[in-house]
């Protein structure tokens, strides 16, 4: 399959999403022009928008990373959620308890929201490399845990003095807030740390002998052994780094956003970045533009509830419309290029 | 009833699998299909039950033309066929199994009945009520033919179905075929096992790489079956034993098992650079001493030794260390990585592990190993746009370039001739370097011209080693069979 007939399918996929979300939008009645030139000015139409947008772009690239490394290695991580979870859980540990400057704050912060999210994925790495748990049960079981461990967190041991609610922990020490630039609410340190983290990941897979294993093992763990690859081995590395990287959109989403710990830290971010990487197709560069766009969706949302009085839902199904078209498309390609592939292959195993 | 096969034939890509096989079978007849694994047997059965479809010719029952675009028509038309492991849906009851896929609109009372009808015609022993995890392979068989009588079969097609089930269970399962027969039922039986055919069988097929290679009446002399099954030729010259004084590896008396497959009680010693064959008919325990061997299945008894180190405990990884390798018969399952291309093969292959990759040299030693070992693909190919032969190629290019001990399971399945040739005249070299080479082959040729010394295997033990001079071809095709010693 060559690149221009994928692109094509690609191509194909998008025009079916299109017409798809405008139906939709024809079904609710919705003036066309208006809600496509609120999609832009929603987003970016001042500079607080802008810096709005790019602040949810930061989790969505996180998360993002994380799942490119798990799906390399033929991982479906759903666990991703309970990792950023476990990484915000750190890092307000951190912040809350460690007396010192910014720097050393925030650097401690990010390490232990990295530590956290990894040790979070490794506990579903273990249930399924020496369990054999399948990922998808072992990361909604965890999921379920962090949710619990967050809430028990919020309205217990640190909650607010003398207010039992679920509405999050004191604001951290101002030491422990990413820095922002006057007027934005995004923190161009937590953009860097998003970039530096989908950098890393791309690095590693295309450039390193160990991606190279890891993406050996995720496509066939038996001949990966035969190569003389300890497969569990690196299974359970992606979910260490998968989850570290997981955990950082924690830390991000903990310090430079809410400022402290909220039950909905994650905001849903981890399973919108499935939906990213499955567009994305698992490729590292591709998450950077799609990450955008669903970032861009996520801000026009608010504008067409606000102002067109549109149901707040509908930038998820856009969203939905738009991965269902490109699986189901490129899923379509996959069948007829194997069935190209079978007739031009001596596989008489039959 | 009456099944005629006219010139049936189907391709998968360049490899013909069934190459125009023609045969009948008349009312009463037990008609025996043999042939080696590969052979085609069971593409044909496929093709009559309806799971692929025929690229060519044509299928008369009792004169009527079928189609049998699916499994639900070949029923319908009443072909059945007990496959090797019966269709049988555990969690429910022997009555329940009886029901499902019954396409008539019956219930349990008409069910209960058919089913003891027909257990009473053919002695079987079927409680209805009972939970079909209870039964042995034998009766679920049962449970099968009997179902697929009630459906109406009237082509019964039973596919290797001695492979699972003990001695007095086939003699139970052959004489049912005898009284199916004696009803006019038509029967084909599916085999690779020749004593069996010998045994129960009225005519038999044989089919070789795709193709008719006899079908003759039985009883037939076991030396002309085997040498139809195995097919021989001219015999090339045979190659002088190698024993290069003291042994490199020796196995005594080793046993072990996996699912499925054996070996008991094996002694092999292997000398360096010696080419030691395994023969013997599929499942007689080849694979599974390869892949004990090589580390893949536990040793359950005995000892392993590498000169003087006891290695038995070694997993496969440790013993890649200590310089096997093992090269599998499905290459694409087990030995190559699909999606990944050829260069990203020969990274993943080099010893030397730096963190980093330098694309530049793996591309360059991917175009080198593509010239040298002949691969008709480019850097960037992936496996699955290989043919059979440049994926063997490619699997030898990955080796180390001397490993100590080369494990390879049908060196030339599925090969073209040239590329088999080339496999073998590199095989050769590795074995002058120093390697030592144990390979399992279903070519009688192919054993006696490669190896130096042959085993053949036989339930799961190796009843014979001699050196290849020892044996003549027809000989060794009576040890595979079981049925002649030396």
């Amino acid at each position: 399959m060559n690149s221009l007939q994928q692109t094509k399918y690609f191509a194909g996929a998008i025009t079916i999403s299109l017409v798809v979300s405008i139906f939709f939008l024809w079904l609710l009645e919705a003036p066309l022009v208006d809600t496509a030139k609120l999609l832009v000015e929603g987003a970016f139409g001042t500079n607080q928008r802008i810096g709005d947008t790019f602040m949810i772009w930061v989790p969505l690239l996180l998360a993002s990373a994380s799942l490119v490394v798990t799906f390399s290695a033929g991982l479906w991580n759903i666990g991703v959620e309970g990792q950023i979870v476990a990484g915000a859980v750190a890092a307000s540990f951190v912040a809350r308890e460690v007396q010192g400057s910014t720097t050393v704050i925030l650097t401690l912060m990010v390490i232990g929201g990295f530590v956290g999210g990894a040790l979070w994925g490794l506990l579903v790495g273990v249930l399924r490399v020496r369990g054999g748990v399948n990922e998808i049960f072992g990361g909604i079981g965890l999921n379920f845990v962090a949710t619990g461990l967050i809430v028990y967190l919020v309205i217990g041991p640190w909650s607010r003095d003398g207010v039992a609610s679920t509405g999050g922990t004191e604001p951290f020490g101002p030491q422990a807030w990413f820095p922002t630039i006057d007027g934005l609410r995004v923190s161009p340190l937590a953009l860097i740390i998003a970039f530096v983290s989908l950098a890393s990941v791309m690095f590693l897979l295309s450039k390193t002998h160990f991606g190279l294993r890891l993406r050996a093992t995720g496509k066939n763990p038996l001949a990966a052994n035969r190569f003389g690859i300890a497969t569990s081995r690196y299974l359970l590395m992606a979910f260490i780094i998968g989850g570290g990287v997981a955990g950082l959109a924690g830390v991000t989403q903990a310090g430079a956003v809410y400022h402290r710990l909220v039950p909905s830290i994650s905001g849903g971010y981890g399973f919108l970045a499935i939906l990213i990487v499955l567009l994305a197709r698992f490729r590292g560069l591709w998450v950077i533009p799609i990450a955008l766009f669903f970032a861009t969706i996520a801000m026009a949302s608010f504008q067409w509830q606000l102002r067109l009085g549109l149901h707040s839902a509908l930038g998820g199904v856009i969203q939905g419309v738009l991965v269902l078209s490109v699986v189901l498309v490129m899923g379509y390609q996959e069948v007829r290029q194997q069935r190209e592939q079978s007739n031009s292959r001596d596989d008489a195993a039959l | 009833m009456s099944l005629e096969l006219r010139a049936i034939t189907k391709r998968f890509g360049s490899v013909v699998a069934n190459d125009t096989i023609s045969l009948s079978v008349g009312s009463g007849e037990i008609h025996g299909l043999l042939g080696e694994n590969g052979a085609g047997k069971s593409t044909l059965v496929k093709i009559l039950s309806g799971f692929i479809t025929r690229d060519q010719g044509e299928i008369e029952l009792d004169g009527t033309k079928l189609h049998l675009l699916s499994p639900n028509e070949a029923v319908a038309n009443g072909i059945g066929i007990l496959h090797q492991e019966p269709l049988v849906f555990l969690p429910f009851s022997v009555v329940d199994n009886f029901l499902i896929g019954s396409p008539k609109e019956y219930g349990y009372a008409e069910a209960y009945e058919a089913l003891s009808t027909i257990s009473e015609q053919f002695g079987f022993d079927l409680n209805p009520d009972v939970s079909a995890s209870n039964l042995s392979i034998g009766e679920r068989q049962q449970l099968e033919i009997a179902r697929l009588l009630w459906l109406g079969a009237r082509v019964l097609i039973l596919d290797e179905p001695t492979t699972a089930i003990s001695s007095t269970q086939r003699e139970k399962l052959f004489a049912t075929i005898r009284d199916l027969a004696d009803d006019g039922m038509s029967v084909i039986f599916v085999s690779h096992k020749l004593e069996e055919v010998q045994e129960l069988c009225d005519r038999v097929t044989i089919l070789r790489e795709g193709k008719i290679s006899a079908s003759v009446d039985l009883p037939s002399p076991v030396e002309y079956l085997v040498s139809k099954m195995f097919g021989t030729g001219v015999l090339p010259k045979t190659r002088i034993a190698r024993v290069n004084g003291s042994s490199l590896l020796e196995l005594a008396n080793a046993s072990a098992f996996e699912q499925p497959g054996q070996i008991i009680d094996v002694n092999l010693s292997v000398s360096r650079g010696q080419i030691i064959g395994l023969a013997g008919l599929e499942g007689a325990g080849q694979r599974t001493l390869l892949r004990a061997m090589a580390g893949f299945v536990p040793f359950a008894e005995g000892s392993f030794r590498l000169q003087s180190a006891e290695i038995s405990e070694l997993d496969y990884l440790d013993r890649l260390g200590l310089g096997f390798y093992y090269l599998p018969a499905d290459r694409q399952r087990e030995g190559l990585v699909n999606g990944l291309s050829i260069t990203e093969h020969v990274a993943l292959s080099v010893t030397d592990q730096s963190k980093v990759i330098n694309w530049n040299i793996a591309r360059s030693e991917a175009a080198k190993r593509i010239e040298k070992f002949s691969i008709k693909g480019t850097v960037e190919s992936t496996p699955e746009s290989l043919s059979g032969g440049n994926q063997q190629r490619l699997l030898l290019a990955l080796m180390p370039e001397t490993p100590l001990l080369l494990l390879m399971e049908h060196p030339t399945r599925g090969l073209d001739i040239e590329s088999a040739a080339w496999v073998w005249s590199y095989l050769l070299t590795l074995s002058e370097s120093g390697t030592s080479i144990i390979f399992s082959s279903s070519d009688l040729e192919e054993l006696t011209t490669y190896s130096d010394q042959i085993a053949v295997c036989f339930s799961g033990r190796i009843i014979d080693q001699f050196d290849v001079s020892e044996a003549t071809v027809e000989e060794l095709g009576l040890l595979i069979g079981g049925v002649h010693q030396r």
